[in-house]
């Protein structure tokens, strides 16, 4: 009953002064919608470097032997998974097996010490960049293809080019020096030159041959449904793992893999809510002057309902209730413009003027804005609560007046 | 038996260098059912008598005691408490909450005692008849002439039938005819309902109605004598 006429009291209050309260309104509006919109953007950015980083050769999920993270030696390689283990790796959205070795490859004029990857084309393709990255040439065709791929950057670093022969020099699984000539079939350009410098690619069953490693691998790698989610796959891949105790294998998610990337994103998190406190800091000083001109207003009105018996802290809900439906109205507008403005966005923004600078981020030339549930709802909240925070003054200073004397006020 | 009880009370003000007495050791005991005016010249301390024994203003020292208790032992919930449930107050500015409709406004006090909607609305639309105010219960108060303010603020005062009506200069503002309406209303309420009226004015035509005169001069009472209206 109490709260009824509290809440009667302050929606008519709100609209007591109708072109103030209209300003506000745009002020928590605008800087609602900038808090979502600029969250989508950044988040759209961040996820776009995170998936470009995954996509380098890191994945969602990656099986090694056991010792291999620390020495990524051709020793400590792994056997093919069987059939069962590759029912499992099935389930997942993609997955690939890969040989990654050191190696030195010989140009004519130039040498250079590069990653020599093996890897199986048609699985690759669904989970790297590199069948989308060749630039001149050709993609490899199939197990016969014994062709290599190497990046732009590091052709040029070597001054050879497409159809040259190149030699590559490795280590076998008895430390025996082995090298094998072969001839360059494609060129690819990545979104960082570093990885084109660093990594090459041949079939994984021409560089099995040629390292002598049998049907061993140095890794699988597996994508899922979503990089933040990954528990209920690796469960899956970990039980796989228990069963099979001789391969001393293990499985690592790309947190663990990469985790500068983790860091980073948990720093982009931060930003967005350190962005969203700032742009509602700037609110609150509009917030706290409407309702304490709002209080100074009605400084009678305050004092004669206390007067008729109304206890201070029912002045103090109203007071707080008029800045929870003003910031809610608020909330809305500004929630629904971000929405409207970041969907027709979400096709990509082209950003290609500003390509290079966007590739040194490790993101490309599109941006695609990201609108989360998880930055709505963290806007929502910080704005919420920090209005209440920001009304408790103007309310405080209503509920301790004296009857008599705010009644007296002229 | 009494309605209201004060003992010794003293309340001064600061108006700049100067200290001003409102109250200068003040005893006053109010009948239940009495009909009492308070009269005397500007800043004679009417009105802060009124303020203290309602409770919208503490008196420096002294006691009041009202509705079994001591009101300088109540903090300042439980005064709003006594207020809403014990007090009605009529002021000299009508004071009526602008956002709320007439009837709004009388329900006002009903609501806050936690009063089902139907019985309130059936309060307040009898006493808005009884006041003459039928067909003006959806008026805002900017929509309704002094006269009629007042009686709406009358009308809250009354509606949830307080012990105690307090009210300081109720008339100021009204016409003759109105004025004389109001005083028939405070009568006809004091005689069949037993509520107990104490009247700050300096208006003649209040003086005449009441059952006992006060007169107050520099914070002190002067002249306690009943009047003729009790006779």
């Amino acid at each position: 009953m109490k709260t009824k006429v509290v809440m009667i009291l302050a929606w008519r209050n709100l609209w007591r002064n109708y072109r103030r309260t209209f300003v506000m309104l745009a002020a928590v509006t605008v800087g609602v919608w900038a808090m979502i919109f600029m969250s989508a953007l950044m988040r759209g950015m961040v996820d776009q470097m995170a998936l470009n980083a995954l996509e380098t050769f890191v994945g969602h999920i990656q099986i090694h032997q056991q010792d291999y993270r620390s020495d990524p030696s051709i020793v400590n390689s792994m056997p093919s998974p069987d059939a069962q283990f590759q029912e499992t790796l099935d389930e997942s959205v993609a997955w690939t097996e890969r040989v990654r070795v050191p190696a030195v490859i010989n140009s004519e004029r130039e040498s250079r010490g590069v990653t020599l990857m093996g890897i199986d084309p048609q699985r690759e393709a669904a989970m790297s960049f590199i069948a989308d990255g060749i630039v001149e040439g050709r993609y490899l065709e199939n197990s016969e293809d014994k062709g290599v791929i190497i990046g732009a950057k590091l052709a040029q670093k070597l001054d050879t080019r497409l159809g040259k022969r190149i030699v590559i020099m490795s280590q076998d699984p008895q430390n025996n020096i082995v090298d094998k000539g072969a001839r360059i079939v494609g060129i690819y350009k990545a979104s960082l030159s570093a990885t084109e410098e660093r990594f090459v690619f041949m079939d994984i069953n021409i560089a099995q041959k040629f390292l002598g490693m049998s049907n061993q691998i140095s890794e699988i790698e597996v994508r899922g449904e979503n990089f933040r989610k990954l528990d209920s796959l690796n469960a899956q891949i970990q039980q796989q793992i228990s069963a099979r105790p001789e391969q001393e294998l293990e499985s690592a998610t790309w947190v663990e893999l990469d985790s500068y990337l983790d860091t980073m994103l948990g720093v982009m998190d931060g930003f967005v809510l350190v962005w969203m406190i700032v742009v509602f800091i700037a609110l609150s000083f509009g917030l706290i002057n409407t309702l304490i001109m709002a209080v100074f207003e009605r400084t009678r009105e305050i004092g004669l309902m206390l007067a008729l018996g109304m206890r201070p802290k029912y002045i103090l809900n109203q007071v707080v209730l008029e800045s929870i439906f003003l910031l809610a109205l608020g909330l809305f507008a500004g929630t629904s413009l971000a929405w409207l403005s970041i969907k027709p966005l979400e096709s990509g923004i082209d950003l290609s003027v500003v390509a290079e600078g966007m590739a040194m981020m490790g993101a490309g030339s599109t941006l695609y804005p990201s609108l989360t549930v998880k930055d709505m709802l963290t806007a929502n909240v910080v704005v919420i609560t920090l209005g209440l925070l920001a009304s408790l003054f103007p309310a405080w200073r209503a509920s301790r007046l004296q009857p008599v004397n705010a009644m007296n006020v002229s | 038996m009494n309605a209201v009880e004060c003992k010794n009370l003293t309340k001064k003000f600061k108006q700049g260098d100067v200290t001003v007495t409102g109250l200068d050791d003040v005893d006053l005991d109010v009948e239940k059912g009495s009909f009492v005016c308070l009269s005397g010249p500007s800043g004679s301390g009417k009105t802060t008598l009124l303020n203290a024994i309602g409770g919208l203003d503490r008196p420096d020292s002294g006691s009041i005691f009202l509705a079994n208790e001591y009101l300088e032992k109540l903090g300042k919930s439980e005064l709003a408490d006594l207020r809403l449930r014990h007090i009605g107050f009529v002021f000299q500015a009508y004071n009526l909450v602008p956002v709320l409709s007439a009837k709004e406004n009388v329900e006002f006090v009903m609501q806050i005692q936690g009063m089902s909607s139907e019985k309130r609305s059936e309060l307040s639309m009898a006493i808005l008849k009884e006041v003459g105010l039928e067909g003006l219960e959806n008026r805002r108060p900017s929509q309704l002439s002094g006269g009629q303010q007042q009686r709406v603020a009358v009308a809250r005062a009354i509606v949830s039938e307080p012990a105690l009506v307090l009210a300081d200069e109720p008339t100021a503002n009204l016409d003759s005819s109105t004025a004389e309406n109001l005083m028939d209303l405070f009568v006809e309420l004091n005689r069949k309902r037993g509520v107990t009226f104490i009247i700050a004015t300096h208006d003649d035509r209040v003086m005449r109605r009441t059952q006992r005169l006060i007169r107050m001069v520099d914070g002190k009472i002067v002249n306690d004598e009943a009047s003729s209206a009790a006779a």
